[in-house]
């Protein structure tokens, strides 16, 4: 078994397992953390319906960051579009036959890359020359901008300069999804495939424990998913029962 | 005119501009802090404890186990940086800890350091801190400069509302012993007397019968402002400063006279005597609930059918949003109304069936704005529909006179900027951050005042009527033109003796 086939297999296998792992259980303590009180920023839909409605509108047209600031909109919004395709059109080396879906995206894929691209160095230039967002920035934060970076980077010049077996690629990539232990198709060595994996890979590794939570946590977000409808339906978390309700001293203040 | 003082009061700003940055200039002490046994009577530790760092990190523990809110705030910040040209703190003052996003920070550094992974292994990378005294210090600092208006939640993409973070860390700031001396002094009074002020039944019922007696003289009519009647359709819960203090004392006056008109019977209960209730602010749902359970304990024993609030920001968010979760379910009402409602939702809905008629002409010497409190605009609703909290006191306003003006499209309605002293800010101690914290909504009244020649704005809410009561002459404003929007009811409504009172 050829090292570098062995090294990403396992890789992938690892990072597939921590991302699901501890993402998915940083989604289940959202989901069992109860929300003692009603606190949707109003105005707030008064229907479960109504707020799928705003929760959809926070997550494909980022509707309260338009409010908020054009600059970081369009960028925040172009980076993240642009990923929604790149990704799209990537499934078509997890999947055979490719879906109809995926064949589309591949040409808008291909250039995707380049909106892509721009909206990082776009939010790399705010994150850096603009002050107010400089002095809330870690080190993080920008380590994760250029991680998208070289992931964005590497993988455009793969599509255009470089170029790789990707056919192999794709055997390779079939048969981890296979399972085949130990018996995977020989993965294409050139650096830039290479680092285009391994940033990925980091990417996987590095979201349940990094500010990536932000993919969950708005669909979780009390002020955006509670229904505004506190008079007229009794809302109260099972702790605030316990420890207030079921003492025979809960009816008095004294 | 603008007093003497020890601080720059800032200028309006012609135009728009970016805040430039002035790290540490709101750094400080904080407010004065809680005297011993006033943190006692809370079940708060008198002063700072030994062991402060264990019991404070215990006590975030227990926190992010309860609220979801917190749990998934201090997680999903991306920095993007959309919050932090909108805190009204952070405009008036420039210091970047009073960045919404700043100051969920050093709490965040904290969370980071104990409860991520990424923050024990690689602090420095993440910006996770140690809870040292530094920190502590910054927290009761920091989070004393934050009215938890909800300003910043409009424009966050994830929907992060600093209050729910400046509420857990006043929360864990009293749990070790660091309680802010204004809110915790006034919630013993409610549990001893009943409300805020500490003012007693005799004296309240002096109160009201002078109230009475300045309403005959004004209309020669016999209004009446009752105090604890068994049996009472309507059980007022109103501000304790609307006893007493000006502008207040005009809008209880026109609530008075609409229930008058309306042939209304209606109390106040001495033993609940307060609509606001300060538990929010130190973020206790316990203390919370116990100030709340008065209201409940007034009305099963007043046996009343329907509860209403006065005019008041907070006591609003707490009666429309919380009271049925903290104290509830008030099955032993009359389910036909909301419970709570709103005066305004009340005035509102007697203007609408003609119950009351208004002469707009009896304020044609006021040209008003109104004032969009931050509580009620971001954290409550009014009526049926989502902004009704925005339409209904706009259209009872306008009822009431024949100049109406709305200030600047962004500084209104959800939109609203914070008076500078709601969330338990209102203090003597804070006056500089008061001042600076009023900015922007000085700046939207300049407009309207220089546009249209607007000459009062009009509030719900006691906090905002206080706060611009003291800080308009700062800005070259009178301190008077700040008004009741039941002051303009009171003012405008027909009064007829030939009511039918209920028998």
């Amino acid at each position: 078994m050829e090292f570098w086939t062995a090294f990403y297999a396992i890789s992938f296998y690892v990072a597939t397992l921590i991302f699901l792992v501890f993402g998915g259980h940083k989604v289940y303590q959202y989901a069992v953390t109860p929300a003692p009180l009603k606190i949707p920023t109003t105005p707030a839909p008064v229907t479960t319906s109504g707020v799928v409605v705003r929760l959809l509108l926070e997550v494909t047209i980022f509707k309260s960051l338009f409010r908020s600031n054009k600059w970081i909109w369009l960028f925040a919004l172009i980076f993240h579009l642009a990923l929604w395709i790149v990704l799209i059109r990537h499934l078509r080396y997890f999947i055979d036959p490719v879906w109809a879906i995926v064949a589309l995206a591949q040409p808008f894929g291909k250039y995707g890359s380049f909106a892509m691209l721009f909206g990082l160095f776009a939010l790399l230039a705010r994150r850096m020359f603009v002050a107010r967002i400089c002095y809330i920035s870690t080190p993080s934060d920008y380590l994760m901008l250029f991680l998208l970076l070289a992931i964005g980077i590497s993988g455009t010049l793969i599509s255009f300069v470089t170029h790789t077996d990707i056919i192999q690629f794709k055997a390779f990539m079939l048969s981890v999804l296979n399972f085949n232990f130990f018996n995977w198709q020989t993965i294409p060595t050139d650096t830039m495939l290479l680092v285009h994996l391994t940033a990925v890979i980091l990417l996987m590794i590095v979201f349940p424990f990094s500010k990536l939570l932000h993919v969950p946590g708005v669909f979780f977000s009390p002020t955006r998913n509670q229904v505004d409808n506190p008079r007229e339906k009794r809302h109260v978390a099972p702790w605030a029962v316990k420890e207030f309700e079921t003492s025979p001293a809960s009816t008095t203040s004294e | 005119m603008a007093k003497k003082v020890k601080f720059d009061i800032p200028e309006f700003r012609p135009y728009p501009t970016v805040p430039v940055l002035k790290p540490g200039v709101m750094k400080g002490n904080g407010p004065f802090k809680a005297k011993p046994d006033m943190q006692e009577a809370l079940g708060f530790p008198g002063e700072l404890i030994d062991d402060w760092h264990d019991v404070a990190i215990d006590k975030m523990g227990e926190l992010l186990k309860k609220y979801r809110s917190l749990r998934v705030f201090l997680d999903s910040c991306m920095k993007c940086g959309a919050c932090t040209d909108k805190c009204h703190y952070m405009i008036g003052t420039n210091d970047p800890k009073n960045m919404p996003v700043a100051r969920q920070d050093l709490f965040r550094q904290v969370y980071r350091r104990h409860f991520t992974l990424s923050g024990k292994l690689f602090p420095k990378l993440v910006g996770a801190k140690d809870l040292t005294k530094d920190v502590l210090d910054d927290w009761y600092n920091y989070f004393h400069q934050c009215s938890q208006c909800r300003r910043c939640s409009v424009f966050c993409p994830i929907g992060i509302d600093t209050a729910e973070i400046s509420m857990a860390a006043r929360e864990i700031l009293d749990t070790v012993g660091l309680g802010q001396k204004y809110c915790n002094e006034i919630i013993p009074k409610i549990y001893k007397i009943g409300n805020n002020l500490g003012l007693p039944k005799p004296a309240l019922a002096n109160t009201l019968e002078g109230l009475e007696e300045d309403m005959k003289d004004e209309t020669g009519i016999d209004i009446k402002m009752p105090l604890d009647v068994e049996g009472a359709d309507i059980l007022l819960i109103t501000p304790s400063a609307d006893f007493f203090a000006e502008p207040h004392i005009d809008g209880l006056i026109g609530y008075a006279k609409v229930f008058h008109q309306a042939g209304a019977s209606w109390t106040i209960s001495s033993y609940a005597s307060e609509a606001a209730n300060f538990g929010m602010f130190i973020g206790s749902y316990e203390n919370m609930r116990k100030v709340a359970l008065r209201i409940r304990e007034a009305a099963i024993k007043l046996k009343v059918k329907r509860i209403i609030f006065g005019e008041c920001g907070h006591a609003w968010r707490v009666g429309y949003s919380f009271l049925n979760t903290l104290v509830g379910p008030f099955e032993f009402l009359d389910t036909r109304y909301p419970i709570p409602q709103h005066i305004c939702e009340y005035t509102y809905d007697l203007i609408q069936k003609g119950v009351i008629k208004l002469d707009k002409s009896a304020n044609d010497h006021r040209r008003l704005t109104f004032h969009d409190s931050c509580n009620v605009a971001r954290a409550t609703r009014m009526g049926d529909k989502p902004g009704g909290q925005f339409e209904i006191p706009r259209e009872i306003i306008k009822a009431c006179c024949n100049h109406y003006y709305d200030m600047e499209p962004d500084t209104i309605k959800d939109q609203t900027y914070c008076c500078g002293g709601g969330g338990g800010l209102l203090t003597d101690d804070l006056m500089e951050l008061r001042v600076k914290g009023a900015l922007p909504r000085m700046e939207a009244l300049k407009q309207v005042v220089d546009d249209h020649g607007v000459t009062h704005m009009a509030a719900i809410c006691a906090i905002c009527k206080t706060q611009f009561a003291k800080v308009l002459p700062y800005y070259g404003f009178e301190m008077d033109a700040i008004i009741s929007v039941h002051q303009l009811v009171g003012d405008a409504i027909v009064l007829t003796t030939d009511v039918k009172t209920p028998g």
